[in-house]
């Protein structure tokens, strides 16, 4: 009996190999993932206190206050839900495409996993004992408490265990495949490994070695626009990683889903390059309205970032003709007549093509709010917070919650119910509706001039400030949907992880068209593409990092004004 | 590698599109001046009110109908506050911080411009239009974030 049992159970393995199933990856992946959505759950609930605050419904207790509750969310969001559902989906995927992870790797990446919880915890504390209410961006002069810049190097130092995992993977598989391309989802994979492991060190010099001697009164002051510049260097990186994470499924993954192939393999390798080596120094714009910086270099780096506008505008011919061509192969016809055939009611479908469409206005925005002038329109205020509503809480997350519908399941060993699917596609559009709502809000009222990171206030009963009131309102509507769709989303998440009925579930990638052009071995030259990126960078940073030290004032001491 | 029609058009129109906003931008920074708020002055942020021209902050008229506003930010108020000018003033603000880093907005005009502890920013605008303009700091400075406003009155 023993032994018929080992029998089934080696088979059962056996077949699992052969589906690209490892049931100890699979493990490590679920934790992240589960962590991404308790993320989301909390911080979601975070987001709405602050939306009802601002729409003047809500007055927030001393004790944990309207700019407590904003650094948290921000923490909460930006880094814990982006930085673990990227590394759980790209471990999921490399361990699929590259036959299982190798067991350092694993240990690695679970190393990594718990370094990030201890540092999260530590950042928390002194966020909830009102010792570190410094926002996301945690601007020196404004001093926290020393722990809360310790949980930050710890995040980073797991963040890095976790690339240089999947540095080791494919380095290995490389090894063993000589001459052959890495697998597509690997190869977007490792891009956005490498992007995180440099953008970190931007903001590991930050924290280590220029905010942790200042907060222990090691030295007494700071130079503010060098902390601010390696901050945004590492910012902004940070958000084109999501994108590209986001990217990655809207190429390989999403013509599998409707039933086509994907789009020419050499030009997606070569949207992951220019994004790779463009994106560093896409950090400037939020700089262009400083002290300190000529305009000479300010115009210079509008050059820089609008330049990664230009993939996405690739990007975006390329996913609408995958679209026409699949559905205009099932029938489809006419000049508009094709959409018919496309799978509506799958929200493996459709929320990432929601996010794909959302993704239009944002990118306007985006290239809008990059220019100078226009940048001085609308710098800090609400319009950035819609900004990047659209793109990360629409763009980047709607693909992430497409993304759950199958890959919870494949990694729990379980099946997407068409009970679940239906509530997927409700709460697609939900979101979709609250989304739109509060990002369209935000965007208006802030051409009109109210600011970001501002708890309820008029000014003293000032005009102007009355008159953001029905905008800000009509803000806490959206927030209000959006809580609703937190925890359908949620929910869909941990019942598939746990009581959805067991079964097999396919990790959905797209091959290439049948007459598809070879793609030259020159993509996988991550040498090369390295040192271009690094002298991008160069060209971006030298300049201004000189000027800030050379030319420096005297500096800041710490300051805590919370 | 062969590449469609519509997508060589497709990227030809991307690449214009990207190169007229530079086209755009550089003639509006460079031609017009209206580039965005870039001082490159210095100052020690921790001796802004025994450096001149921070020891005496205020509104000082230095033309015809042309004013300098020489203001210090510090957390939660600005110095000089509740500002008022004839309509039609060219005002240039000269500002500095004595602390963290602030915004100066003022709503309903294109004034947006960093504050930061150790350098002195520089904005000009023209106010023609009488009323009361709401200026606020955009930038989380603190506890009392909310609070710093003021305005200036166009007469």
């Amino acid at each position: 009996m023993k032994m018929e049992a080992d029998l089934i159970a080696g088979f059962k393995e056996k077949t699992n190999k052969m589906l690209g199933f490892y049931t100890e990856d699979a493990k490590l992946s679920k934790s992240y993932i589960a962590v991404a959505f308790i993320a989301l759950l909390v911080g979601g609930f975070l987001g709405l206190l602050q939306g009802l605050n601002r729409a003047g419904l809500l007055e927030l207790p001393t004790w944990f206050n309207y700019y407590q509750v904003l650094t948290a969310h921000g923490l909460l969001l930006i880094l814990v839900l982006t930085a673990f559902f990227t590394i759980g989906y790209f471990y999921a995927a490399l361990s699929h495409n590259l036959g299982g992870l190798l067991p350092k790797v694993r240990k690695l990446a679970w190393i990594g996993f718990y370094v990030k919880l201890v540092g999260f915890v530590l950042a928390v504390i002194p966020i909830l004992m009102n010792e570190a209410s410094v926002m996301y961006t945690f601007y020196p002069p404004m001093a926290a408490h020393p722990v809360f810049y310790i949980g930050l190097a710890l995040i980073v130092v797991g963040v890095w265990l976790c690339c240089i995992g999947a540095f080791i993977q494919v380095a290995n598989w490389r090894k063993n495949h000589k001459g052959q391309h890495v697998p597509i989802l690997s190869y977007f994979a490792t891009g956005v490994f490498v992007l995180l492991f440099f953008a970190l060190m931007f903001v590991a010099v930050e924290v280590l070695f220029m905010i942790i001697p200042w907060v222990f009164g090691w030295v007494d002051t700071i130079n503010v626009m060098v902390a601010r510049t390696l901050f945004w260097a590492f910012g902004h990186t940070l958000v084109n990683i999501w994108y590209l994470t986001a990217v990655s499924a809207w190429y390989v993954v999403v013509p599998k889903i409707i039933g086509g192939k994907r789009w020419s393999d050499l030009l997606t390798r070569v949207v992951v390059i220019a994004l790779v080596i463009m994106n560093i120094t896409g950090g400037f714009h939020h700089q262009i309205i400083d002290p300190g910086i000529n305009a000479v270099v300010k115009f210079m780096h509008v050059f820089m970032s609008l330049a990664i506008g230009f993939p996405s505008l690739m990007t975006a011919f390329a996913l609408f003709a995958v679209f026409e061509r699949t559905a205009r192969r099932k029938g489809g016809k006419g000049l508009i007549g094709w959409w018919k055939k496309m799978p509506w009611g799958d929200v493996r479908f459709l929320a990432p093509f929601i996010a794909m469409l959302s993704f239009i206005p944002a990118g306007a925005g985006g290239i809008a709010q990059s220019t100078n002038q226009l940048d001085q329109v609308v710098h800090n205020t609400m319009w950035i917070v819609g900004h990047f509503h659209l793109t990360l809480g629409m763009s980047v997350v709607m693909t992430f919650f497409g993304i759950s519908y199958w890959l919870v399941p494949f990694i729990s060993n379980r099946v997407l119910t068409p009970q679940i699917n239906r509530l997927g596609v409700i709460q697609t559009w939900i979101w979709t509706i609250g989304m739109i709502c509060m990002s369209g809000a935000m965007h208006y009222v802030g051409l009109l001039g109210s600011p970001r990171r501002t708890s309820y206030t008029t000014y003293g009963d000032h005009a102007t400030a009355l008159g953001w009131d029905p905008y800000l309102m009509l803000l806490a509507v959206g927030g209000t949907l959006l809580i609703v769709g937190v925890i359908l989303q949620v929910y869909a998440v941990f019942n598939m992880m746990f009581f959805a009925p067991k079964g097999e579930t396919e990790f959905p990638i797209a091959e290439e068209e049948d007459n598809a052009t070879k793609t030259p071995y020159l993509t996988e030259r991550w040498g090369i593409w390295i040192v271009v990126m690094l002298i991008v960078v160069a060209m971006a940073y030298v300049i201004p990092l000189t000027e800030f030290i050379v030319n420096a004032p005297p500096g800041s001491p710490p300051f805590k004004t919370w | 590698m062969k590449m469609h029609l519509d997508e060589k058009i497709w990227l030809t129109i991307s690449f214009g599109i990207i190169m007229g906003f530079m086209l755009i931008t550089g003639y509006q920074a460079f031609a017009l001046e209206m580039g965005p708020p870039s001082n490159m002055e210095t100052i020690d942020p921790q001796k802004v009110d025994q450096t001149a021209p921070f020891d005496n902050p205020g509104v000082k008229k230095i033309g015809d109908n042309e004013y300098e506003v020489v203001m210090t930010l510090q957390a939660f108020g600005f110095n000089p506050n509740n500002i008022e000018i004839p309509a039609g003033a060219k005002v240039t603000f000269i500002m500095t911080s004595k602390d963290v880093v602030h915004g100066f907005e003022v709503a309903g005009t294109n004034i947006n411009a960093m504050v930061m502890p150790g350098h002195i920013q520089k904005i000009t605008q023209t106010f023609d239009k009488p009323g009361s303009y709401l200026v606020i700091c955009n930038e989380y400075c603190g506890a009392g974030h909310q609070l710093m406003s003021t305005t200036i009155t166009v007469k």
